[in-house]
């Protein structure tokens, strides 16, 4: 197997879409050192991989590749084990979001109290499917397991706020606020 | 209670000390008003040892806890001095795990403290990750100190002087409440360097998880504290020998760890009468003390309801959950998060505890417990839970990962109208062959939602094969929605709640749906107020 060729396959699994050419620029200094303080946190340990890509998440929304070939650097740890970790825990996410993110919940309680015909209805509204970005960037919209709301069941969170007792006939009215 | 009502609660309760007869709960048994909390049929049935802290103390406030006997029971261990009376006490007293295994804890801790090792750990699991249960959020984000303080306990008996705390990363209010917690506790001198004055010293740090319900299995979740994805390991060397970072490592949930203070106040005597079985000589002869569970579905009464072992099915679902709501008839409770089982209505009479429950071939698990009525299809049910064990199976051994798809695969089939015969006893034998061959408690236990449910439901399964219908009028491809003229009224509700606009009629005459545009998205059926659709 050459260098070149299992590079290519791991970027392309990694950020799929995009061609395998130059890196694209970092995105200037500003943005490396908000990376390296997320380190400083964490100890530079690899140990704490993790909590360093949730911190890198919840400042980016998502995980960039040039962060993630930073922290490789910074760490020493090779790029497939961060893909490895990305990929493996459902919280990381390797491509931009839209402007609002839905998650609609699909436990067991939401789900047997008609989570899958809310789901259907937003597919509907939004015209994508779940786990998809509308093409305008407003909304990503995810099925997620749980958020451990079960007595108001079914529920969904949109930027980190609760709808509950959702109804397949009226969630496509409660989206529209959100430009 | 609205806004609306504050002016009237502040002149009469605050100012008059009377009570608003219109506010106060009705209770919808009996039709009559009930003036105290504990009078309403939903508490009066719990015995709340764990939650009931909850709703006296501010969370963020270590004094609250205090004030309510908190770190009592760790002033009194650390003054003893006795490790080993401690492990006695939790051995004797038959606690066992909270998070589904239900291993007696005392074992747990005294093989930890009798293994070799640099240095000993304690986790608290708290990645709650069956869908369907929320009570160990409920504790760490309610009384965060009562985890804490059974920690320290657990961390005192078994020699460990550092701990983990392993939090659902969708649980931001927990892990904030438990971070304030710690702090709280730090500064005052109950956890860190020489406890109390004790010599003893301990520290506890909070891990975020990443999203994986397999991180709930032991060494999948040390694995992940490591930070490594959270496979898990065989355990032919358990995790009390050789765990986080191969040392000796005590492993239990939210809930577990907030009963410790409890048994080290009351005394495992007092512990031991509440509860099924004897477990004078055996730890695993009995389920002692209260349980959790998260009462959700089709119940009228959802939340946590925590009750003593033994409590039965019925007591929890109708006499505290007040029965299924809408005058529909119940079908199952599933228990046991998504590799539990579905227990039928001739199963209501169980008494609620560890074997029990895995008699009947479900389980405790971590208490979820859902409600399911005569609109729910167990074949969707078993369905919903195999896709997501197949989403969550980490993929390292081949029974689970391929087993579990296999399974999928037929079941889909199934739901879709196009179920073979045979396939039914094809789902049997490839579930046993998961539960006897994987590596770890996730698949040995997933089969258990297919096998429960062809047991007691499999005249649902045969309709799904045999007839190509689906009884609950769930599974889509099996529904053919159409209008029955008797009953329409021409109101048009249907037709407006229609996406797909596949309904014809004017108002006032009856409608028809266009079967080939149809999308069976249900819209009309729940739309209709005169159960004039049909499916």
């Amino acid at each position: 197997m050459s260098g070149t060729a299992s590079t290519r396959t791991i970027r392309e699994a990694l950020f799929p879409g995009r061609p395998g050419g130059a890196m694209p620029a970092s995105g200037g200094v500003s943005d490396e050192r908000a990376v390296q303080r997320i380190l400083e946190r964490h100890g530079r340990m690899a140990s704490q991989i993790i909590a360093v890509l949730q911190d890198l998440q919840a400042l980016r929304q998502y995980l960039p590749e040039a962060d993630l070939r930073l922290i490789s650097r910074e760490l020493d740890v090779p790029l497939t084990r961060l893909y490895a970790i990305a990929t493996f825990y459902k919280a990381f996410r390797l491509v931009p979001r839209g402007r609002h993110e839905i998650s609609l919940c699909t436990g067991t309680a939401c789900h047997v109290r008609g989570a899958m015909r809310v789901k259907d209805a937003i597919e509907r509204e939004l015209k994508i499917a779940a786990g998809g970005t509308t093409s305008d960037m407003r909304f990503s919209f995810e099925t997620v397991r749980c958020l451990g709301c079960c007595g108001q069941a079914p529920v969904m969170m949109i930027d980190g706020e609760l709808l509950s007792r959702l109804d397949h006939l009226t969630v496509g009215k409660a989206l529209e606020k959100y430009k | 209670m609205k806004p609306a009502d504050v002016p009237e609660i502040v002149a009469k309760t605050i100012k008059k000390g009377e009570i608003v007869e219109r506010l106060l709960y009705l209770d919808p048994s009996t039709g009559k008003r009930v003036e105290l909390e504990n009078e309403v049929p939903y508490y009066r049935r719990q015995m709340r040892l764990i939650l009931g802290n909850n709703s006296r103390i501010d969370p963020a406030d270590i004094r609250d806890y205090i004030a309510l006997d908190g770190y009592e029971a760790l002033r009194r261990v650390l003054e003893s001095g006795k490790p080993r009376s401690v492990i006695e006490t939790i051995k004797k007293s038959g606690l066992r795990g909270r998070g589904g295994g239900g291993f007696p804890a005392g074992i747990k801790w005294e093989t930890a403290r009798g293994a070799k090792g640099r240095k000993r750990f304690v986790i608290c699991n708290a990645d709650e990750g069956d869908p369907g249960a929320f009570m160990d959020r409920s504790i760490c984000e309610g009384n965060p100190h009562s985890v804490i303080e059974g920690i320290v306990i657990g961390a005192y008996a078994v020699g460990a002087h550092e701990g983990f705390i392993y939090v659902r990363n969708e649980y931001p209010l927990a892990v904030e409440a438990l971070t304030i917690a710690l702090e709280q506790a730090r500064e005052c001198g109950l956890l860190g360097g020489d406890i109390l004055g004790s010599g003893f010293s301990f520290d506890i740090s909070i891990s975020r998880g990443g999203g994986a319900f397999v991180c709930g299995e032991s060494t999948a979740l040390m694995a992940s504290l490591e930070g490594r994805p959270g496979e898990p390991r065989a355990k032919y060397i358990h995790t009390v020998e050789k765990g986080l970072w191969e040392q000796p490592t005590v492993l239990n949930n939210v809930e577990t760890w907030a009963n410790v203070p409890k048994i080290i106040l009351g005394g495992a005597a007092w512990y031991t009468g509440i509860g099924t079985g004897d477990v004078s000589d055996d730890p695993w002869g009995g389920s002692k003390g209260t349980k959790i569970f998260s009462l959700v579905g089709k119940v009228a009464n959802t939340g946590l309801v925590e009750v003593p072992m033994g409590t039965t099915l019925r007591e929890i679902v109708f006499d505290i959950g007040g029965g299924v709501p809408k005058g529909k008839k119940f079908k199952a409770v599933q228990t046991g998060g998504p590799s539990g089982g579905c227990l039928p209505e001739s199963l209501l009479d169980l008494p609620v505890d560890f074997d029990a429950l895995t008699d009947a071939g479900s389980m405790m698990g971590s208490g979820g417990m859902i409600v399911m009525d005569e609109d729910t299809c167990m074949v969707d049910v078993a369905r919903y839970f195999i896709d997501f064990l197949k989403d969550e199976s980490c993929g390292k051994c081949l029974p689970c990962r391929e087993g579990l798809r296999a399974l999928l695969d037929i079941l889909d089939r199934i739901v879709a109208g196009r179920g073979k015969r045979g396939d039914i006893a094809l789902l049997e034998e490839i579930s046993e062959g998961i539960a006897a061959t994987s590596l770890c408690a996730l698949g040995g236990s997933a089969p258990n939602p297919v096998l429960t449910t062809i047991r007691y439901f499999r005249d649902e399964y045969e309709a799904h094969i045999n007839r190509k219908k689906c009884p609950a009028g769930v599974c889509k491809p099996l529904l053919r929605f159409r209008v029955v003229p008797e009953r329409c009224t021409g109101c048009r509700a249907c037709f407006k709640a229609c996406p797909a606009a596949c309904i014809a009629g004017k108002a006032k005459e009856i409608h028809a749906i266009d079967e080939t545009k149809c999308i069976r998205c249900g819209a009309c059926f729940d739309a209709c107020r005169f159960e004039a659709i049909a499916r």
